[in-house]
């Protein structure tokens, strides 16, 4: 089911690493010119080249799954009747202009919503065949399983890097007999390991921007959730780090669902097999369009779609 | 010739730079300096004239002035000198201000933490009201409710602590007089200085920065987990420093506890019996009828009594400088 | 477009409804019957004994339930919840019983009158239908005016100086505030009597106690001053100097008005410490039944004092008149209170 990196274009990243590459469109071409000649269409071709090998997934492996979600912040209304599916072992990318309400979705997914006191909503979310805002729903449980990671990285200044790698465990109480094993392996699938690996006793603060998002991504890798959701993961980072980041993503991806916000089409042609389009014309967010991501990229259904993706507004 | 001229011409000027908006600045600067400098002046001038008039007491009895227990005039009839010592009243005071943190600091902190985090939405102001109301109630209103309203119970609950307790030497009783003991004042102390406490840990608690509660419960957190994994360590330093705070208070308070505590020099860890002391309490009491040799007295245990809530306060920076890590 | 035309109704399905309580409820149920019970079968008896029991027995049933309908995890937060609460309790409770006392205690001798009579020719134990308290009234007024005055400029002067000038001394200056805000009132007024009686040879007067309150009032305008300006984002400062602004005129038009109604708040923390403060009026403004319209010169009265005065001569009449001055003083620190948070939530609107 889930997706294989093209050996390619991972050499490619790593070579654009180490050269420190500072610009992301130049980036793109690059790698686009080891395949092909250089188009004006570059994004697409990202989209094309990255997912040949992702069909659609059956409908059996579904994870996660809004239906019919409206949401409103007093009394206006920020998101109309949004249904999306997400699978697992696939990421799936939000785009769409500020204030579309991208992130008001995702942070419905996981009930993070309601710490907004004038927030609320209607519709389902289904997480493993049940509404997560049910009655009688353990909240708790349900951030279990869906993680999340934030625009700014947040890591807890009181506790150590081992501290807050492990900090979820401690936080939903839940015991752990090899916790050092579970250390190694969380921060290693969020490529910070070789990093940190001498200095897991220092704080998490004193980690650079780009590795202190890696040690969030760690931290929700802890409770082994099915579904991670990013808001925005690299929009405080320099390009570098979001180069990692995107690469933790797609290794990641291969074990769970991944949902990302972003404002950066690149990196959503980049790293998603599927992209949602968002857009409120003035009035309540609209999932406008959603698909396989190449096909959002080369092959928009809706001519808004393609007016955005093409960089026309937005 | 005309070289001449270039060369007399060339002397390099300086610029004149124009200092007009700096000036402004530089007023504002003194002038906000010198403010700053009072507390420094006062704090000094504070501890020079209790010293300075408290010298010769101090002088006269020694080390016996800290740790005797006898505040006496001098009676000539009987050759007998003066002595002046504030140890039991000193040992009174720091007894009812440990006695005031116990009851105090949990309830004030579980206060704070209720308005931040528990309460709801329509109970929340009010309770912030309740809570500023009780810090603006001065010291005399809590020393009349205590002794008239408070003390009749609080001997039942003191009653009852001995009944059940008195194996534990501090709740023994060597006779049956339970009014006006440190129990009580360390009660009503307790009280005086929880609005101070749940103010300053609710202003920290408030400044917790919302990312990190967020992502607590982003991971599954309970609001007590978060609590004790995002605000208690952001918080600590600030719940430290407002209990150091209302320690200070406690010492310090002079009518409250002198109409609910029993002045006796003696010292005594029975927290239950009628017997304790309060430096603050025994100046107000001695200063009526004092002649110049005991006020010089009391004014020297004005400076012990300076000297210890300053320590106090020393001691409570430190810990917030300690554990504010940020 | 067509499915706007569906009526969707929002929804809070996070807010607790009836039913999510109905376990709760039963469990305060059965802790208040199940405390009424206990008291009345074990020698546990009385509100004490009320008390206690509702108090444990309310944590176990809320551990308990937590435990059996979710986790470990959600009973340790049941605990502590209920905690919180009880902690919550116990801060309303002696307040509300002051307020109550106060009252009732106090109101029984109060007529517009003694606003118009001191107690020059009227004896505290008398019936309370003579005599009043405006010497005192005179007496606050002056020696909380000279206290405000002398303090709010000393303390918001210092607090600028930590957070703003930020001089070599600032931070010994900061360690110096917090230190004098734990002088003990009584030494305040140890210190102007040493000072101002013994030194300069002045007798008692009203601006002797203003003196020392000035002393107890600098460190909380200070502090609480230095708090609000350090949530004054430092980007706020900057924008105003890379606009070419002097510091004296970002910290006037910006620093300042943005930490306005908490610098309020700072004067009226200070007066609300010193307003009622007692120990250093009894050893610096003597005491006096007459009204005294010159604070410079001749012994004052003031409402602690007044109250003060009537305490220790303890006759039943004197502690009723003590009663009514508590009761005059906590009408004026509530009016003071009220007016204050209105005008700094007033400003807040404004802005």
């Amino acid at each position: 089911m889930s997706h294989q990196d093209n050996p390619n274009s991972t050499n490619d990243r790593e070579a654009n690493m180490d050269q420190k590459t500072q610009n992301q469109a130049r980036d793109t071409q690059r790698r686009d010119a080891t395949r092909r000649p250089v188009s004006s269409h570059s994004l697409a071709d990202v989209a094309n080249s990255r997912l040949s090998s992702v069909g659609v997934p059956s409908g059996s492996s579904t994870g996660l799954e809004a239906r019919g979600i409206h949401a409103w912040f007093g009394s206006k209304h920020v998101l109309e009747d949004i249904s999306l599916d997400f699978f697992t072992g696939t990421v799936t990318a939000l785009i769409g202009p500020s204030g579309c309400g991208k992130s008001t979705f995702i942070r419905i997914l996981n009930r993070m919503h309601e710490f907004i006191p004038t927030a609320a909503l209607a519709g389902q979310v289904i997480l493993d065949g049940k509404d997560v805002y049910d009655a009688g729903v353990d909240v708790t449980k349900i951030r279990l399983k869906v993680g999340m990671v934030f625009q700014k990285p947040n890591p807890f200044p009181s506790m150590t890097i081992r501290e807050n790698v492990l900090s979820g465990l401690k936080l939903a109480q839940i015991k752990i007999e090899n916790a050092d094993e579970l250390l190694e392996s969380c921060l290693r699938r969020a490529g910070l390991w070789d990093e940190v690996k001498d200095r897991l006793n220092e704080y998490g603060g004193a980690l650079s921007g780009g590795q202190q998002q890696r040690l969030c991504i760690a931290r929700s890798l802890a409770v082994n959730p099915q579904v991670l959701l990013m808001d925005e993961p690299c929009s405080a980072l320099d390009p570098g780090s979001t180069l990692r980041i995107e690469e933790t993503i797609r290794k990641l991806s291969a074990s769970m669902s991944i949902v990302i916000v972003t404002h950066n089409m690149q990196q959503a042609a980049r790293v998603s097999d599927f992209t949602g389009f968002f857009l409120a014309d003035g009035g309540p967010g609209r999932l406008i369009e959603s698909g396989a991501t190449n096909d959002i990229f080369t092959n928009p259904k809706q001519q808004r779609t393609e007016d955005y993706v093409s960089g026309r507004f937005g | 010739m005309s070289s001449d001229l270039l060369e007399q011409k060339s002397p390099p000027v300086p610029r004149v730079i124009t200092t007009k908006p700096r000036f402004t600045d530089k007023v504002f600067r003194a002038v906000v300096t010198s403010g700053g400098m009072v507390s420094l002046v006062l704090l000094g001038l504070i501890g020079f004239f209790l010293i300075y008039n408290g010298f010769e007491a101090i002088q006269n009895a020694g080390l016996s002035f800290l740790t005797g227990f006898d505040w006496a005039d001098a009676i000539p009839e009987i050759d007998q000198p003066a002595m002046y010592g504030v140890g039991a009243m000193l040992f009174g005071t720091i007894v009812t201000g440990i006695l005031a943190m116990l009851f105090g600091v949990p309830i004030a902190v579980g206060t704070a933490l209720f308005l931040s985090y528990y309460a709801p939405e329509w109970l929340k102001k009010p309770m912030v009201v309740v809570v500023d109301v009780m810090a603006a109630i001065p010291s005399i209103v809590y020393g009349l409710w205590g002794f008239f309203v408070l003390m009749p119970h609080a001997e039942y609950w003191a009653k009852l602590i001995h009944k059940y307790l008195s194996f534990i030497p501090i709740f023994d009783m060597p006779a049956p007089v339970f009014t006006r003991s440190p129990f009580i004042a360390g009660l009503v102390l307790a009280i005086m200085i929880m609005p101070i406490i749940t103010a300053i840990s609710r202003e920290v608690f408030a400044q917790t920065p919302p990312e990190r509660i967020q992502a607590a419960y982003a991971l599954g957190a309970t609001k007590w987990s978060m609590i004790k994994a995002v605000v208690f360590p952001y918080g600590r330093g600030g719940v430290v420093g407002g209990a150091m705070l209302g320690l200070g208070r406690a010492l310090g308070e002079t009518v409250a506890v002198y109409t609910v505590l029993n002045l006796v020099y003696d010292i005594r860890i029975e927290i239950l019996l009628s017997s304790g002391g309060n430096v603050a309490s025994m100046i107000v009491n001695k200063f009526g009828e004092a002649d110049f040799v005991e006020l010089q007295a009391l004014m020297a245990a004005g400076f012990v009594l300076f000297i210890v809530t300053l320590i106090v306060n020393f001691i409570a920076n430190f810990i917030i400088n300690k554990t504010a890590r940020e | 477009m067509s499915q706007t035309q569906i009526a969707v109704k929002p929804t809070r399905p996070w807010k607790l409804t009836f039913r999510d309580l109905v376990p709760d409820l039963a469990g305060a149920l059965f802790t208040v019957f199940g405390s009424l019970a206990i008291v009345a079968i074990t020698p546990l008896k009385g509100k004490l004994g009320f008390t206690f029991t509702l108090i444990t027995l309310a944590i176990i049933t809320a551990t308990t339930v937590s435990w059996i309908r979710k986790d470990r995890k959600a009973a340790m937060n049941s605990t502590t919840t209920v905690l919180v609460y009880i902690a919550s309790a116990f801060v309303i409770i002696p307040l509300l019983s002051i307020l109550y006392e106060v009252v009732r205690l106090g109101v029984s001798g109060f007529s517009l009158r003694i606003f118009t009579e001191d107690m020059s020719v009227t004896a505290s134990d008398t019936d309370l239908n003579e005599g009043g308290l405006l010497h005192a009234v005179i007496g606050t007024a002056y020696i909380v005016f000279f206290a405000t005055i002398l303090s709010t400029p000393i303390g918001i002067l210092t607090a600028l100086y930590i957070v703003e000038v930020k001089g070599r001394l600032s931070g010994l200056v900061r360690f110096f505030v917090q230190a004098m805000s734990g002088v003990p009132s009584i030494v305040a007024g140890l210190f102007i009597f040493a000072f101002w009686m013994i030194q300069m040879g002045n007798a008692y007067s009203g601006i002797a106690g203003g003196f020392a309150l000035t002393v107890l009032m600098i460190p909380t305008v200070a502090r609480t001053s230095e708090e609000v300006l350090k949530l004054i984002p430092q980007d706020l400062r900057e924008a105003g100097l890379a606009l070419g602004a002097t510091q004296w005129r970002t910290v006037a038009t910006v620093v300042i008005p943005a930490a306005k109604s908490g610098l309020v708040t700072a004067i009226i923390l200070g007066i609300a410490r010193v307003v009622g403060e007692t120990a250093p009026l009894l050893i610096t403004i003597g005491g006096a039944d007459a009204i005294n319209l010159n604070p410079l010169e001749g012994n004052m009265s003031a409402f602690p004092m007044y109250v003060w005065k009537n305490l220790l001569i303890g006759s039943p009449n004197a502690i009723s008149r003590a009663w009514l001055g508590l009761f005059v003083l906590m009408v004026l620190v509530l009016i003071f209170f009220a007016a204050a948070r209105y005008f700094s939530s007033a400003r807040r609107r404004f802005k």
